[in-house]
């Protein structure tokens, strides 16, 4: 070999010594790199990767408490909870993701009945605010078919899963819901207003009645689960759990069977009934007629059966024990005679001559008496046996506006003395500042003679003219009117020993001499069991004693707006029959106050109704009020 | 010399004790030795990553295996004397990969196997692999060095055209690693420092050029290394869960089967490309120190063989594979951790895979090889 070219292969070589040596260098420095990414992402940043895991493989799930149970006076389940199952849909997990909504909509379609109005809701409840991963309801009330159906299919459904829940579920769906209202679905302004932790695993809230008054109680705290999940979400395990509490359960002085019997009654006719217990003032039946399901609203109503009820002309939403402003008409005249001898503007021997009509001034006005030709010679007693207008005409025309309205007040009109009720509504009770506030006029006579027949300006609720007529039949005594009875076994008399506030509270009614009850109750029992008392046919052969007053009251006319046929306007322009009374007349044990919408006169339409709801309610075999059975049922 | 030797006779070979076992395999064990540790660790943290199961670890076994042979076969063949059928080499894996374009199989939007009728389906590109390095050690090898532009253009162009076919597929990890290879033996063929620097310029001009060719994923995995939390359950989703799964792993780690970020499914890909944060997660930083040192053990030894050998062409290649090997490294464990974008590159002798397994086992055999070469040279030469 020459010696230059044995030079230049050791130069070579040297030089690829030193590109060796430069590749070591570079190998080291990134080395260098590696582990000082390695070590910063592992000693430096340890803790917050730490944590970060943690939160990665920990879910806190918030648990949702069972509902409080609603009950009636005697232990009957009025509104429980019970499973139900529905298919949900995760969109994060969706084959396609979210785009994959429409197509796993449509594959569902295949196998189970999923309709338009769902699907409307389905995208409604997406477009919600909600939290990642959370699952949104598709379908409720799947069937145990559909059910099968879905789960042999779930290995092609990614993201969809069939999910149970305990949803509201009331036993008695026949005309309850007026009285105990209804859960539905939160909505988002709903969703604004609630407590966001406590509602946090909670689909449904009070939307109406008791269940929207008494809807803190019954919710229950909420529970936590600290559970693991893979990153699908699946629950690996439960690592901590921190169980809820559930709702309160609630008494009512509700009667389900009392309930069940109005609602009976009132079948088929349009009107409302309530009763109250007299010894606590509890509601031991609040119904309106027409009513509609309440179990249907819970999971969702369909957009067409929700726009029947709506549109119905009978109103089947309307809750008129609470919200109906009826004329009270002739179930007033207690009160307003009452009102008379009490304030010394007649005294109780007071008598007229009725000629069948009354005028303020010689040649003026005829204000007449339902009876034509008249009574004859009419006192107290006979007034309120026979309903006599005429002498009502005339004390309300000597007393005026003042003493009838502060006396009606006494009783509870115009105001709302219900605890529990939100809905409930004051009605009118006219006085001279109402008149020229909302009409613009003076207090004209004519005004109070109307008002002293229950007609005119004034209107009162079902539940008002119960509610009159328990003071009554209490001679003064008040109760706060309520439709609790017990929480969690605790007696409640007043809401305000649950923290809440009082509705208004009146003072017992008292008179210048006790002895004027008597004469009132005399009457009214004579209204009952006298061979000239308005409602006699409803009293006979009733092995107790009633006290009552029957009410006729005018349509005054029907709404331009309105179309009706002319069948439809002659029954609509008929009368509302209407009725209140107690029995058993000496030791009331109920009170009730009737009205049904153009049934004509209160003795033929509403008194015998009344004489049914006694006999139900006091004749009940196995009467056992004193024992309280919920106990045993209590599960 | 030659001669001589012939006529040795052979009583006086077997009195002279001749080379042990170990030397007539051409084994070398200070290169075994890293590779065996590595792989034994690479199983332990494989049979969590896939999680606990056993069947994995057989079937990887069963690819070690084979690599071992592979690696065996190829530490027994003279590199010299296979230089000729280099080119031919290089030729059929163009060929492939032009096949590979035209009726390749595949799935995610890239074309990458060759489905043989019949019978499995193969990646040329991993042939290429070994091929590229081959081809332009030897080109450059028969021509004077330091290579003139000319030669390196061509060099250049011998690299290049198998990269550019491959990026189509598109795998741009595996370009990746074969544009290193065939890089590094130009390097290592005593290209001028002052070309060198001049390719690191071009090579930074045409970044935004490489950027307009790429496609709309790949730019998307560049994009999501730059701002990971921008899409934290798409693009985001891996490097986010694998620095979590390294970063909580600590100094210690939370014990081998107990990492939850892999167990619960939260990592990704536990048992092939980012099996590193599986032993990051369990083992610690300890344990990603004791990989780190076998690789660097392997590294070194790589780079003593090369300095060692005595001929251009194996020098050449011999730095240019253990390079590569170091290239694989710093891809993957800098993809895991979050540094560089995320290609599909495995951690070499560690991830769930058997062609991956087998290329580097060969190039492992390669280097062991290029050594006994030197070595039984100087045998030669003491006798």
């Amino acid at each position: 070999m020459p010696w230059s070219n044995m030079n230049a292969k050791q130069r070579e070589n040297d030089r690829f010594q030193v590109r060796l040596w430069f590749a070591l260098g570079v190998i080291v420095l990134v080395f260098g790199v590696l582990i000082g990414r390695m070590a910063y992402l592992q000693i430096f940043q340890h803790q917050h990767f730490l944590t970060e895991a943690e939160d990665n493989r920990q879910q806190l799930q918030p648990i949702a408490p069972t509902r409080g149970l609603i009950y009636d006076r005697k232990g009957r389940l009025l509104a429980g909870n019970r499973a139900t199952h529905s298919v949900t849909l995760v969109p994060e997990q969706l084959l396609g993701g979210k785009q994959g909504v429409d197509d796993t909509i449509a594959q569902l379609q295949s196998i189970i009945d999923i309709d338009d109005s769902d699907i409307k809701r389905f995208k409604r409840r997406l477009r919600q605010a909600r939290k990642p991963y959370s699952s949104v309801p598709l379908r409720y009330r799947l069937n145990d078919q559909e059910i099968a159906q879905i789960t042999v299919n779930q290995h092609v459904l990614q993201g969809v899963r069939v999910e149970a829940e305990l949803v509201r579920y009331y036993p008695f769906d026949n005309g309850f819901v007026h009285a105990l209202g209804y859960v539905g679905r939160i909505n988002d302004r709903e969703m604004a207003r609630l407590d966001p932790v406590n509602y946090s695993d909670t689909h449904h809230v009070g939307k109406l009645g008791v269940e929207k008054y008494y809807e803190a109680d019954l919710h229950g705290q909420v529970g936590y689960q600290t559970v693991e999940t893979n990153a699908r979400g699946r629950v690996l395990r439960v690592l901590e759990r921190q169980e809820p509490v559930p709702g309160s359960s609630i008494a009512l002085h509700l009667d389900a069977m009392l309930q069940a019997k109005a609602v009976e009654l009132l079948a088929g006719k349009r009107g409302s009934i309530v009763a109250l217990d007299p010894n606590t003032g509890g509601v031991l039946a609040m119904v309106s007629a027409p009513s509609y399901g309440a179990n249907q609203f819970v999971t969702g109503i369909s957009s067409k059966a929700y726009g029947e009820l709506r549109e119905s002309d009978e109103l089947p939403l309307f809750n008129r024990a609470l919200r109906g402003r009826y004329p009270p008409a002739s179930t007033v005249k207690p009160v307003i005679s009452l009102a008379a001898i009490d304030t010394k503007i007649i005294n109780p021997n007071y008598t007229i001559l009725d000629p069948g009509y009354y005028q303020l001034t010689e040649g003026g006005r005829l204000y007449r008496d339902w009876k034509e030709g008249g009574h004859g010679r009419v006192n107290l007693h006979k007034s309120i046996v026979e309903s006599v207008d005429t002498y009502y005409y005339d004390i309300g025309h000597r007393m005026g506006n003042v003493p009838m309205t502060s006396y009606m007040a006494k009783f509870g009109l115009g105001q709302v003395t219900i605890a529990d009720q939100p809905e409930a509504l004051k009605a009118v009770l006219p006085t001279k500042e109402w008149k020229r506030a909302f009409r613009n006029a003076s207090w004209f006579p004519g005004d109070s003679l109307n008002m002293s027949i229950g007609q005119g300006f004034l209107s009162a609720t079902p539940l008002q003219m119960a509610t009159m007529t328990m003071v009554m039949a209490n001679k003064g005594k008040w109760h706060q009117i309520r439709m609790i009875k017990d929480m969690n076994g605790q007696e409640v008399t007043q809401v305000s020993q649950l923290g809440r506030k009082d509705p208004v509270m009146l003072d017992d009614v008292k008179l210048n001499r006790d002895s004027y009850w008597d004469r009132i109750h005399k009457a009214m029992i004579a209204v009952m069991h006298s061979n000239t008392g308005t409602a006699r046919r409803s009293g006979a052969n009733s092995s107790y004693q009633i006290a009552g007053k029957t009410g006729t009251a005018q349509v005054t006319g029907i709404k331009q707006d309105e179309e009706y046929d002319a069948e439809k306007i002659a029954e609509r322009l008929r009368d509302h029959g209407l009725f209140v009374g107690w029995a058993p007349a000496k030791k009331p044990e109920i009170v009730v106050a009737i009205i049904v919408e153009n049934g004509g006169g209160g003795s033929s339409a509403a008194a015998p109704l009344a004489r049914k709801l006694f006999d139900s309610y006091l004749l009940a075999p196995a009467k056992d009020k004193s024992k309280d059975n919920r106990e045993a049922s209590d599960g | 010399m030659a001669d001589f030797q012939r006529s040795v006779p052979d009583t006086v070979k077997f009195l002279r004790r001749g080379p042990s076992i170990l030397a007539r395999s051409r084994i070398d064990l200070w290169l075994l030795f890293p590779v065996l540790c590595i792989m034994a660790l690479g199983l332990v943290v494989l049979y969590s990553g896939a999680g606990a199961s056993q069947e994995a670890v057989d079937k990887q076994l069963l690819r070690y295996g084979v690599a071992m042979l592979g690696m065996l076969i190829m530490a027994q063949i003279n590199l010299r004397e296979l230089e000729r059928f280099v080119p031919v080499l290089y030729v059929i894996g163009i060929l492939l990969l032009v096949g590979v374009l035209l009726f390749g199989v595949g799935a995610k939007g890239a074309q990458r196997w060759l489905q043989i009728p019949g019978g499995p389906r193969f990646q040329p590109s991993e042939l290429l692999k070994l091929a590229v390095p081959l081809t332009v050690a030897w080109y450059l090898a028969g021509k004077p060095r330091p290579p003139s532009l000319l030669h390196t253009l061509v060099a250049f162009a011998l690299v290049m055209v198998p990269v550019l076919l491959i990026a189509k597929q598109p795998d741009l990890g595996t370009s990746v690693l074969i544009g290193a290879s065939g890089i590094f033996v130009i390097f290592f063929g005593g290209l001028l420092w002052r070309y060198v620097v001049l390719a690191i310029v071009a090579a930074a001009a045409a970044m935004p050029a490489l950027w307009m060719v790429m496609h709309d994923y790949q730019k998307q995995r560049v994009m999501t290394l730059l701002n990971p939390e921008s899409d934290p359950l798409g693009a985001g989703w891996n490097i986010i869960q694998s620095k979590i799964a390294i970063g909580s792993g600590g100094l210690t780690g939370k014990g081998w089967l107990q990492g939850t970020q892999s167990h619960l499914d939260f990592l990704p890909e536990t048992h092939t490309d980012f099996i590193i944060a599986v032993l990051a997660e369990e083992f610690g930083l300890l344990g990603v120190l004791l990989l780190m040192f076998l690789y660097a053990f392997v590294l070194i030894r790589g780079l003593i063989i090369a300095g060692k050998a005595k001929d251009p062409f194996s020098r050449m290649l011999a730095a240019s594979l253990t390079l590569t090997f170091f290239v694989y490294l710093v891809v993957n464990i800098g993809m895991v951790s979050g540094l560089l974008p995320v290609v599909g590159v495995p951690l070499p002798l560690v991830s769930y895979g058997g062609t991956s397994a087998v290329t580097l086992m060969l190039s492992i055999g390669m280097l062991m090889s290029i050594r006994a070469q030197r070595t039984s040279r100087r045998l030669r030469k003491v006798r």
